[in-house]
């Protein structure tokens, strides 16, 4: 029962981190209609710069708004720079543009970081506690920045008008630009806030998985299957949806060692991690391609 | 030179046909591609025991080739049916490992692989392309993009270890010219994946000018209008997504003959990627663009490491550039410059000179 319990911790913590980088790519999906493939490469960068910021001798709190503010720099010049132009291009280009970024990032990362996998620090204390047999503080953590990262964008989009504005954008572009919102300033905003929120994911999951410069391949995927469970129209169903898979990925890895256990047979277990990410994508867009939460959209002829 | 995606083109009623900006297949075979392959199938004979081409350039021309090939496969799934896929590297695998354990556990002739293994690769393609058929554009991109990150860990599968030897992978031997043919191996490779190549550049363009290939086509530029025109979109679309599956499958069996040597780790998602941007460099639409974007491939994988180094002294830079981030920049360049891609690029600057001259 205690190996349940813990499971179900460690996987909501993990589903912190999906949450977030499922809110990410929602962000950038619900503005822009893009996929961002290089989401993941992009919070690897972030977590890198923060490591840097630390090796230089400065604390992590001062670290983590550092590498948020140029996380977002890095988002609004992206959009700004590059995706400015292709606003009006095919699929495939931006797909393809998105691929390179995903190329540059990470070997620009291997290029100043190197390949050779770093341990980075905790910003939690290591204390024990009455549950800590259950969940380690630095899940706590995980789980307690996540929220509190969500709960700040909700206010933001729910009460300032600056927020409101770029809903506006996002939902109608014609409307919003008719009413006398800055669109195409709202858009490259949207990009930096998703690349602050993945930056913030990448620090936090860096302690977890160690920093290198392919850590965050398996981490996007189960980012991807977040959001398309929870709808990748809908930012609070991604945000649903990056926990329930969280859960899901260590239920399926515990109820394969418990089958182990009881009757010998090896059926799934850890190293089948990214194949079941695989299965839940393909699964939630064979069946149900709008998710649990999202709206589906309906074209007109 | 078109600098814009939505620049102004030719009046070219072909090229307007294909409403996305992307070029009806070409009419006819210029003779000098025959005398090219032709030129190609001789070139052992300047090799020889010592000859001025060593097995080395002929392990590299082979190479070249097999990406072409899944290039090809690429192009007919992404340029004339446009589904975007971000995978191909796993079929690549397959193709690959079917060839390797039958060579490796079952003893069979290395040549009678690659129909199982072109096979096998239709039959997932196909199955893969089922699910694939309600998915458009993004979601499809997706879905191919998890397929390519998953693969070499599948490939690790424990109860699949008899067959794949896991991590360590499976060692097979180059296979030595039939008949007594005064050739090396390598020469010998080379001109069996060169015929391969000519036939399935044969074969794809007969589909790509047939029934099929205009339906492949009607579905790209307006899905809605080849439904109403009785085309199974349905059909058409699984069937292309196994076609194009099969291309890079022989490609990947091929290239585990050539390499003697497979393992989940040389299929990362760096080879999908690696595919896609010989496929983009070449130009989607374009069946010669198959042959511009293998060799790219290739020479990138082969040079790059030396061209970053000569960036990075001749630029002063203070880091070691890694060859990945000139491939993100002239991915991102290209789809600026010329968004058709180098033979599409220069294909469609041939015919502006050609109208105005």
């Amino acid at each position: 029962m205690e190996q349940l319990l813990q499971q179900v911790a460690s996987g909501l913590a993990n589903g912190a981190i999906y949450a977030l980088l499922a809110l990410a790519l929602v962000m950038i999906f619900v503005s822009t209609n893009h996929i961002n493939f290089a989401q993941g490469e992009m919070a690897m960068f972030s977590a890198f710069i923060c490591w840097q910021f630390i090796d230089w001798g400065y604390p992590f709190w001062i670290a983590l708004p550092a590498t948020m503010l140029f996380s977002f720099t890095v988002g609004v010049l992206i959009e700004r720079i590059i995706l400015r132009p292709l606003h009006t291009a095919p699929l495939l280009s931006v797909v393809v543009v998105f691929i390179g970024l995903l190329a540059i990032f990470h070997s620009l990362a291997g290029a100043i970081w190197t390949h050779t996998i770093k341990p980075f620090p905790s910003p939690f204390p290591d204390v024990s506690f009455a549950g800590s047999g259950i969940i380690g503080f630095h899940q706590i953590g995980m789980i307690l920045v996540s929220v509190g990262m969500l709960v700040l964008l909700f206010c933001f989009f729910r009460f300032t008008s600056l927020g409101l504005a770029m809903r506006a954008a996002a939902l109608n572009a014609t409307s919003a630009r008719l009413v006398g919102i800055n669109v195409d300033w709202m858009l490259a905003l949207g990009w930096g806030l998703a690349a602050t929120v993945g930056s913030v994911a990448g620090v936090l999951v860096a302690p977890v998985v160690y920093l290198e410069p392919n850590m965050m391949a398996g981490i996007l995927l189960y980012g991807f299957a977040g959001a398309l469970v929870g709808g990748i129209s809908s930012p609070g169903g991604a945000v649903a949806g990056g926990f329930i898979v969280g859960v899901l990925e260590n239920m399926v890895a515990y109820l394969g060692n418990q089958l182990e256990r009881a009757t010998g047979v090896y059926l799934i277990g850890n190293g089948e991690k990214l194949t079941v990410a695989l299965l839940i994508v393909i699964t939630v867009l064979t069946l149900k391609p709008s998710g649990l939460f999202g709206h589906v959209t309906v074209k007109r002829v | 030179m078109a600098t814009t995606m939505t620049s102004d083109r030719p009046a070219n009623n072909a090229e307007r046909a294909a409403g996305a900006g992307l070029p009806a297949a070409q009419a006819s075979v210029p003779k000098w591609i025959w005398l090219g392959v032709i030129i190609a199938a001789l070139l052992p004979l300047a090799g020889g025991e010592n000859g001025f081409i060593s097995n080395f350039y002929f392990l590299q021309l082979s190479l070249m080739i097999v990406y072409s090939i899944a290039v090809l496969g690429l192009n007919l799934l992404t340029g004339f049916n446009g589904q975007i896929s971000l995978g191909h590297g796993a079929f690549f695998a397959v193709g690959a490992y079917v060839t390797a354990i039958l060579i490796d556990r079952y003893e069979m002739h290395y040549l009678a692989t690659l129909p199982l293994a072109m096979l096998a690769c239709f039959v997932i393609g196909y199955l893969f392309g089922l699910p694939a058929l309600r998915l458009e554009g993004h979601y499809l991109a997706l879905a191919t993009f998890s397929l390519a990150i998953a693969v070499p860990q599948f490939l690790k599968y424990r109860h699949f270890e008899p067959f794949t030897h896991g991590v360590q992978g499976i060692n097979i031997f180059k296979p030595d010219p039939p008949f007594g043919l005064p050739l090396s191996p390598d020469q010998w490779l080379y001109l069996i994946v060169l015929a391969c190549a000519v036939v399935m550049f044969i074969v794809a363009r007969n589909i790509v000018r047939s029934r099929m290939g205009r339906a492949m086509m009607a579905i790209r530029d307006q899905p809605l209008a080849a439904d109403t025109m009785g085309i199974n979109s349905a059909r058409t679309k699984s069937i292309t997504f196994g076609i194009s599956a099969l291309y890079v499958g022989l490609a990947g069996a091929l290239h585990a003959i050539i390499f003697e040597f497979v393992s989940p780790d040389s299929f990362r998602f760096e080879l999908s990627i690696a595919i896609l941007v010989g496929a983009v460099i070449g130009g989607v639409a374009t069946l010669s663009g198959a042959v511009v974007g293998g060799f790219f491939v290739q020479f990138i994988e082969k040079y790059a490491d030396a061209a970053t180094k000569w960036v990075t002294s001749t630029f002063h830079l203070p880091i070691h550039l890694e060859p990945w981030t000139i491939y993100g920049i002239v991915l991102i360049l290209l789809m600026y410059i010329m968004p058709m891609g180098i033979a599409g690029g220069f294909g469609s600057l041939w015919r502006r000179i050609r109208l105005t001259g």
